[in-house]
This record gives C-alpha cells, structure tokens and sequence, in this order.
C-alpha cells in the first residue's frame, strides 16, 4: 500500500467537515481554534445558534470594518457580531446554557482522546507552569454531546487518539465523536469506530497512526 | 433620599481593608473597571485575594495591582494569555498563590454565594486535576464533586447605566461576571458610564437591581 497516496485534510476541510453534521435548531458552543473556523462552514439560512460563554447566544460572524463593536466579543476575545434573534446574558446564565445540559453540542480542540472518551486538552503535563482551563471542563460534561476535531497525530507523528490519556484529563467519557485531517471516528461502547477515511488512505495506513485498537463501523466498511 | 452615587473616586474606595477577597469583572479588557482598579491600586489595601476570570495583561490594572505585591492569592479559570507577563512572573517566583477553577464553576461558586447556597454538587472536574480531594457523591448516576459558595468581601464591577438606587444595565458582552459579582459581595462598587435621573431606566432593561450595589460611581468613557 502506497504511503503517500493520501490526502490529509486541511484545517479549513476540517471545519468544513464538522459544519456538515450540524443540522438546523441546535444550540452549539465552538471551542478555540479549528472549532471557531465551523461556524464559517455553517451557511446563515440553516439557522444553528451559536453560543459563547462570554454571555453571547446567536453569536454572528466576524464584523465588517463599518459595524466592529468592542463591547462584543467571542470566548477567543475576538470582535464578533449578534444574528438577529440574538440575546446577551450573564457568566452564571451562560454557564448555566451549559451546565444544565442546554446545549445540543460542544466542539472542542483536544491534545488527546482516549477510547473510552476521556479528553485532555487543557495542559500538557502535570508541572505545566501555569496552567489555564476556561469554559472547557464545564462544556465537555455539560454539552449534550462533545464532539473534539484536532489532528490525528503529535507535530513528531506521536497519537492522539490513545488508549488512555497522558495529560491531565479535562472530562472522562465525555467524547462521542472524533473529527482528524485523516478521519471521522465515533467513541463507542467497543472502542473506536472509523466513519470516513481521507481520500485515499487505507485502514492499515490510519491504524499505524493512531495508540488504540480501530474498528470499522458497519456503514463505513 | 437613597443616594449610591458617591462623589469621587477615594469616597468609592473607601473602608476596603487588607486580606480582603475582592471580586474584579471583565472577561478579558471587555466589561472590567479598569478606573476602579486604579483606585484601588490608589488607595492602598495590600493582601487581596483577588477572584476574576483573567490574571491581567501587560503592566497595567490587575497586572500592576499584582507587581505591586499587593495580591496575595489569585482565583481565576483563564490566568495565561498573551501579555500576562507580570502573572507569570509572580507565578514561578513563587510570590502568588494560584487557584484555577472551571469557569462555569467560578461562576457559580460566586452564584451560590449571593443567593446564600453555601455548597453544591457538580459534574463539572470530576475526576480532574483540580478536584482532587474534594469530596465526591453520586446523583443519578453521574459523580459529582462538592463545590463551595466563593462570596466576596468587596466586588470592582463596570455598568453601562446607573441610576441614584444603584440600578444597573450593561452593554452587550461587557455584561459577564458582572452581575454575579455584584450579588455575591457585602460592598459592590460600579464603575458605570451614565447617571440616570431614578425613574428613567426601564425597569424591563435592568439586569443588576441596586439591592445588590453600595457605591456607584461614574467613569465617563474615554474619548474615541
């Protein structure tokens, strides 16, 4: 098998990618990162209202130079805008959107995904010198469902996808779906299960890549 | 005549005593009483517990605040980001104490606190680092850790509109702890843009009533 025939999505292809399976009416909170970039992906008539835990829900696209308004930003502390519909409320109130169980999806950047769903993505050892966690443990149990999208390997070709995770944990069982420039995987009751491949690259070629066992998911095989 | 609106910035700052826990607003620059920090920075207290969502950029505010060694302790989700230089530092100089709580569960420490809840049980970190030790339960079968009520001894909180009362509204995100701030302290001072004349603020469009502020004062925003 070629090693090289491939095509690994890019950061945009992966967004795009997630964008897809977001259908109209949910209420989705997108982490930092590559989750930001989802919301472009996701065209304003398919109404899926996007929440911040800034206090913003119906959260809009970037403003254009004639309508930036500092008073309005985005838990990236970017400048965003408010769709129509769109409401603001407080730390409490917002977390509660979160918290209770409101929200039909979180997106989330990781450092690793365990098989059985634990996520790390907070800090990268134990000694971090000065570690900083935000929203992201309170959305990862709070969401409805979690998904993570990342890339499918360490900067050296290490996995992200492990049996269990190194770094300190942000949330224990709570991913249900795996986005990577190499694949869509589902975290099931059996372990990993391989939704889609990237063009081109076989199931040796993606189990090389990943620390735990894959399964092939009965649709995708 | 209930009159909140005090007249200058040391009546504001008055009475704020050493090892004071003093909840800061803001979530990043947006929403935060920079002129109140300042004020405080003026005004002299010196072993604060300081509980904000961010541990401050630049040199500035909560940074300055900290440089000074006026901090003995910081409480915050999000204290490393571009520009807090002066946390860092501190931080592995080992001359600040830091607690990282989940912002959801910050919020809600500061929550329970104003409504006079003073634990509660939550999934949030189980599990985690930053719980460990904690005591842990079960409710329907999901494991929860046992959080405790974060009340302030003073809240620094920004507002939009303010009227004698101490009634508040704010501006789009600028909004964020806020609020919660301001029920969870026995002395809430607001740094607001406009005075109202009492009446004239719609009672629909107030979010922080003035039951929960003692002092308000108005910062005019700077000019561009």
């Amino acid at each position: 098998m070629s090693e090289t025939s491939f095509t690994p999505l890019s950061r945009k292809d992966m967004a795009r990618r997630v964008a897809q399976d977001i259908p109209e009416g949910w209420y989705v909170n997108l982490g930092i990162g590559i989750p930001t970039m989802v919301a472009d992906f996701v065209p304003l008539e398919r109404e899926v209202v996007f929440h911040s835990e800034n206090g913003v829900l119906g959260m809009g696209p970037a403003p254009g130079p004639d309508d930036a308004d500092p008073w309005l930003i985005n838990a990236g502390k970017q400048q965003v805008t408010l769709r129509r519909g769109g409401a603001y409320v407080h730390h409490a109130d917002s977390f509660a959107m979160i918290r209770g169980g409101h929200l039909d999806l979180c997106v989330l950047g990781a450092f690793q995904v365990a098989e059985n769903g634990d996520i790390a993505n907070w800090a990268t050892s134990v000694n971090d010198t000065a570690p900083a966690v935000g929203g992201a443990m309170d959305l990862a149990v709070g969401a409805k469902r979690l998904w993570v999208v990342m890339e499918h390997t360490t900067k050296d070709g290490g996995p992200r996808l492990v049996e269990s995770c190194s770094y300190p944990l942000t949330a224990m069982q709570a991913v249900r779906r795996i986005y990577t420039n190499l694949a869509v995987i589902d975290v099931t009751p059996r372990g990993f299960e391989v939704v889609e491949m990237a063009p081109g690259l076989g199931f040796e070629a993606l189990q090389a890549r990943t620390g735990a066992k894959l399964h092939m998911a009965r649709e995708a095989a | 005549m209930i009159n909140k609106i005090v007249r200058d910035m040391a009546e504001a700052m008055q009475g704020i005593a050493d090892g004071s826990t003093v909840l800061v607003g803001g979530f990043g620059s947006v929403g935060q009483p920079d002129a109140l920090i300042e004020g405080l920075i003026e005004q002299g207290a010196t072993d604060l517990t300081v509980v904000a969502n961010n541990a401050g950029t630049g040199r500035v505010g909560l940074a300055k605040l900290m440089e000074l060694g006026r901090v003995r302790k910081i409480i915050c989700s999000f204290p490393r980001s571009a520009g807090s230089v002066v946390f860092e530092e501190l931080y592995k100089a080992g001359k600040l104490e830091l607690e990282i709580v989940p912002q959801g569960t910050l919020a809600e420490r500061m929550r329970a606190a104003g409504a006079g809840v003073p634990a509660f049980y939550t999934p949030t970190g189980y599990g985690t680092l930053l719980t460990e030790g904690k005591p842990t339960a079960e409710f329907n079968g999901t494991p929860c850790v046992l959080e405790h009520a974060l009340p302030g001894d003073v809240a620094l909180i920004q507002a939009h509109h303010a009227d004698r009362w101490g009634n508040l509204t704010y501006r789009r995100s600028g909004r964020n702890f806020n609020p919660v701030m301001a029920m969870a302290s026995k002395l809430t001072i607001a740094q607001v843009d406009e005075v109202e004349p009492l009446g004239t603020l719609d009672p629909e469009a107030v979010v922080t009533p003035g039951i929960f502020v003692g002092r308000v004062i108005r910062v005019p925003l700077a000019a561009g």
